[in-house]
């Protein structure tokens, strides 16, 4: 029996030492890392990468094609693509983050609420999640957009409010396993109060699974500010958004493609790297999904 | 005894929801409700051992819950050095968290996993807001205590071996020098070469602190060997409750017999005397009529069918119920 | 003698771990004659559990047979093809696990389980309906008709120990192994298992490889026994050889500190001092010399072979020897 032990107990104790080698080994997690890190650098540099403020307007020179001078070409008014795409960057993932944290602390509370508290407050918030959760995205995100007009704050309520109950069903669930083990108990019988389980011996023992679904959120966060941006509900113009570079490339796909390459790939491409970059994480933290 | 208890329990009944309120709204369930600890009454002097056994499902591990607060009691009254609480908002709860402490039954699992070693035996200081004193001290003295080297304040629990884990669980438990330690299944898990360990680990701090013990197992053998007396559940109650070297000489009831006689004897030669049962232990939830051990008593009669014993003393220290106790 | 159904020789197993090789098993050879129970004790981290994965080559895949041969009925398991195995694993040796909550598919009623396992038979599924009832009966299972139908947690924890070995033993296999079959059991629901595991012996004309850390329950059941520690066989011999004249001092002290032998009641237990040594970095010499309370001169140095106390009763120890 030991010897099974000692098998599964060694990478154990060194598995936080061990795994930024065991995300670079992994060449999916490397290649997200590095996507990660290169969208995040550009959007942290952006000032010394675009070489045009991104609302500067030239008339003279709209729609011209990717050159030397304008390495993505400009659009129907004339402004530089690559410094749209490089600022739209920089708005994408501060709404993703600043939504993601939100979304992220508030489903922590609420999820652990539900699944420590009273039968009767479980029952009523998995009633607003399901409620919340069975509306569609969009239509929920054009009511408020209606009501609260476009703008970033609106973006990242809409994101807010549909994806707490994402984190609270998973916390809500975790906790409700951790509930029953002895541990717990061994804390209550030492006269440990709720809210001392919850913020000491629930919360570190269900963060790291919700911080590597958080890290998987941001791309889908990303592509819910693009789609709005791209329908004209979501960042006011002339603000840079991927997804209004999409919408303003739209129209004249047929004339200059590379507009509508130019929104496209970074949406694309950031998804891709935090996906990767979660999926890598969840392996390597996961210790049900690892293999040895 | 009785005036120099240091715990005293009365008429403890705990009692569980088995149906959801509506659901039994809706199928017409009159009592949803299981008493998973029926009319349980003992006394605990102190610096004594009370052991605690019965199959699983017997609700010892309930009973001793319902005295530290950690389940609900529905009927019946815990007394602890003159505190006294009948439920869980009561004031008395704190006096007996403060004097009361647990083991459970996993060693490890018992220990949150995310916290080193220093963390979790210094905890009880900061939950009862004693952060005035020195932790670090603390931790090494409790450390001393229980024969663990410092080093390990800076391990984690699955860094831990069994018996490691199980020492952390004593200095938790001795923490806030408590006066009762209840030791659910102290030796599960355990190695026969470490269980002798934390049984004369826990007789060492018996003896130099004066605690007291109550011991809940399974494991016979063992609990003949550390406890001064013992009681026997079945279905929630007592059915036997004596000194434990005079149970162990004459048991006095049936399922006493049946147990003692189911314990396997490591020597070839001597087979055990086994006292068979009859069937299986019945549901919580349909208890049987009369005496509620007669489905699988082999001496039944008639009267155990239709009339259910008491708890009676029948000699000095001994309470057994049964109608026809075993001699 | 008849040739036995289980004869393991030499055999070594190790597992590479970031901490380097850990030698679980370490040149481990033991018999299952036919018709017998041999019992298995040792305490965790004895390498009892890697042996009986070894010999259902159900090892992990950082685990390497380094040396020695199992051969199951004249084959040597080793080096059978993957479907031969699969034939071996379902038809002729039958496991029994600790955990009788788990061994169960708990969405399966008893009956598809039951049937399942038979699908290699030649024979309609009503005949294979009347065997899995016949078992159900012959394991104790009340109104086996009836419960047939039932799913796993309709079955109370003995119960489903029972239909977990009615299934193993729905095959007849040559050889059941049970690897500690009651610990998850009060101890009334162990003394039936063993009855049933006993009784079912004498009707099976089977082998059963028992595994427990349990004296109590090896002296009652078996006929053979093996003692293991840390990787090792220390001794083996007939259950009167080991109970009654125990030769190694590690089996000596593992008896010694079991309550159930102490007569008297005593509140200090006897214990073994130290610890396992640690299976990745081996100490020279004998493998127990660190905690032996008789260590002596040549016992750091090198290591014991088997010498033999008496016939069938050998011991890994230079006491035994030197007389």
């Amino acid at each position: 029996m030991a010897a099974t032990d000692t098998v599964t107990a060694a990478p154990r104790v060194e598995a936080s030492a061990s795994a930024w080698r065991r995300l670079l080994a992994d060449p999916l997690g490397a290649f997200g890392l590095a996507l990660v890190v290169l969208i995040v650098a550009s959007a942290i540099f952006a000032d010394w990468l675009a070489q045009y403020p991104p609302t500067q307007l030239d008339i003279r020179n709209k729609f011209s094609e990717p050159t030397l001078i304008h390495w993505l070409g400009t659009d129907h008014l004339g402004r530089d693509t690559f410094s749209r795409v490089v600022y739209g960057g920089r708005i994408a993932l501060w709404v993703s983050l600043v939504a993601v944290s939100i979304s992220l602390v508030l489903g922590l509370v609420l999820g652990m609420l539900a699944g420590y508290g009273p039968r009767w407050l479980d029952s009523f918030l998995m009633l607003v999640f399901d409620a919340v959760r069975s509306f569609p995205t969009i239509m929920f995100a054009l009511a408020v957009v209606i009501m609260l007009g476009p703008s970033l704050e609106t973006v990242i309520f809409i994101v807010v409010v549909t994806s707490i109950p994402v984190y609270g069903r998973i916390v809500r669930t975790l906790t409700l396993s951790m509930r029953v083990n002895e541990f717990i108990l061994a804390e209550r019988s030492l006269g440990a109060g709720p809210v001392r389980v919850l913020f000491h011996h629930v919360l570190p023992n269900v963060i790291g699974p919700v911080l590597i679904l958080a890290s998987m959120e941001i791309p889908v966060v990303i592509t819910i500010e693009a789609g709005l941006s791209f329908l004209g509900v979501g960042v006011r113009p002339p603000t840079p958004s991927w997804g209004s570079i999409l919408n303003d490339g739209y129209a004249f796909i047929r004339d200059t493609p590379w507009l509508v390459l130019a929104g496209g790939m970074p949406v694309i491409v950031t998804t891709l790297g935090f996906t990767f970059l979660g999926e890598s994480l969840r392996d390597i933290f996961d210790p049900r999904l690892r293999r040895d | 005894m009785a005036d120099a208890a240091l715990l005293v329990a009365e008429g403890i009944r705990v009692r569980f929801r088995t149906v959801g309120f509506v659901r039994a709204l809706i199928q017409g369930i009159r009592d949803p409700f299981i008493d998973a600890v029926l009319d349980v009454s003992f006394a605990l002097g102190p610096g004594e051992t009370f052991g605690l056994v019965g199959e699983s499902g017997s609700g010892k591990t309930t009973l001793v819950r319902s005295i530290v607060g950690l389940v609900d009691l529905a009927a019946g009254v815990v007394r602890f050095d003159g505190a006294t609480i009948v439920d869980r908002s009561d004031s008395g709860l704190r006096t007996i968290r403060r004097n009361v402490s647990m083991m459970f039954q996993d060693p490890v699992a018992s220990l949150s996993p995310r916290k080193t070693v220093r963390a979790l035996v210094t905890e009880p200081f900061h939950i009862h807001d004693m952060t005035d004193r020195d932790l670090d001290v603390e931790a090494r003295q409790l450390m001393g205590m229980v024969g663990l080297p410092v080093q390990l304040l800076a391990n984690y629990p699955h860094q831990l071996s069994g018996g490691q884990a199980r020492r952390v669980g004593v200095a938790r438990a001795l923490a806030l020098r408590p006066k009762l330690i209840i030791a659910d299944e102290p030796t599960a898990g355990l190695d026969v070469s470490v269980q002798g360990e934390v049984l004369n680990l826990m007789n060492e701090l018996q003896t130099d602190l004066g605690l007291s013990y109550i011991i809940v197992t399974h494991n016979l053998p063992m609990i003949r060997h550390v406890s001064d007396r013992l009681a026997i559940m079945y279905l929630g109650r007592f059915v036997e409750e004596g000194p434990t070297a005079a149970i162990f000489a004459a048991p006095r009831h049936p399922y006493t017999l049946a147990l003692l006689g189911a314990v396997p004897q490591p020597d070839p030669d001597k087979r055990r005397e086994e006292i068979g049962l009859i069937g299986e232990v019945p549901s919580l939830r349909n208890r049987p009529s009369g005496c509620e051990f007669h489905t699988r008593c082999l001496f039944a009669q008639e009267r155990c069918r239709v009339e259910g014993p008491v708890l009676r003393e029948i000699e000095p220290g001994r309470r057994v119920s049964c109608h026809f106790p075993r001699m | 003698m008849a040739r036995p159904i289980l004869d393991i020789r030499d055999l070594s197993v190790s597992f590479a771990t970031p901490r380097g090789s850990v030698e679980a098993l370490r040149d481990v050879s033991l018999t299952v004659p036919q018709d017998s129970i041999v019992g298995i004790v040792g305490e965790s981290g004895c390498g009892k559990t890697t042996l009986i994965s070894t010999v259902l080559r159900l090892l992990a895949y950082n685990a390497t047979v380094k040396s020695g041969e199992i051969v199951f009925e004249g084959e040597n398991v080793l080096a059978m093809s993957d479907e031969r195995l699969r034939d071996l694993r379902g038809r002729q040796v039958a496991m029994v696990f600790q955990d009788p909550m788990t061994a169960l598919n708990p969405v399966l009623s008893i009956a598809t389980q039951m049937l399942d396992i038979q699908y290699r038979e030649p024979i309609p599924t009503t005949e294979k309906r009347r065997r899995a009832i016949d078992m159900l009966r012959r394991v104790g299972i009340p109104d086996p008709e009836h419960r047939l139908e039932g799913y796993p947690h309709h079955f109370s924890g003995g119960m489903r120990q029972r239909i977990s070995i009615a299934m193993a033993l729905l095959m007849n296999p040559a050889l059941l192994i049970a690897d500690e079959p009651t610990t998850a059991l009060d101890v009334t629901l162990e003394a039936q298992i063993i009855r049933l595991l006993r009784d079912l012996k004498r009707e099976f004309k089977g082998s059963i490889l028992f595994v427990s850390h349990n004296l109590g329950l090896i002296a009652e059941l078996c006929d053979e026994v093996v003692v293991m520690y840390a990787g090792e066989i220390v001794e083996q011999g007939s259950v009167r050889q080991l109970f009654h004249d125990a030769r190694h001092p590690y089996t000596r002290l593992l008896l010694e500190c079991d309550p159930a032998r102490i007569e008297k009641a005593s509140r200090h237990l006897p214990t073994i001092a130290g610890n396992l040594p640690d299976l990745a970095h081996l100490p020279g010499g004998c493998i127990f010399a660190p905690r032996c309370p008789r260590v002596h001169e040549p016992c750091r140095r090198e290591a014991p072979q088997n010498y033999a106390a008496s016939k069938g009763h050998d011991v890994r120890c230079f006491l035994v020897r030197d007389g």
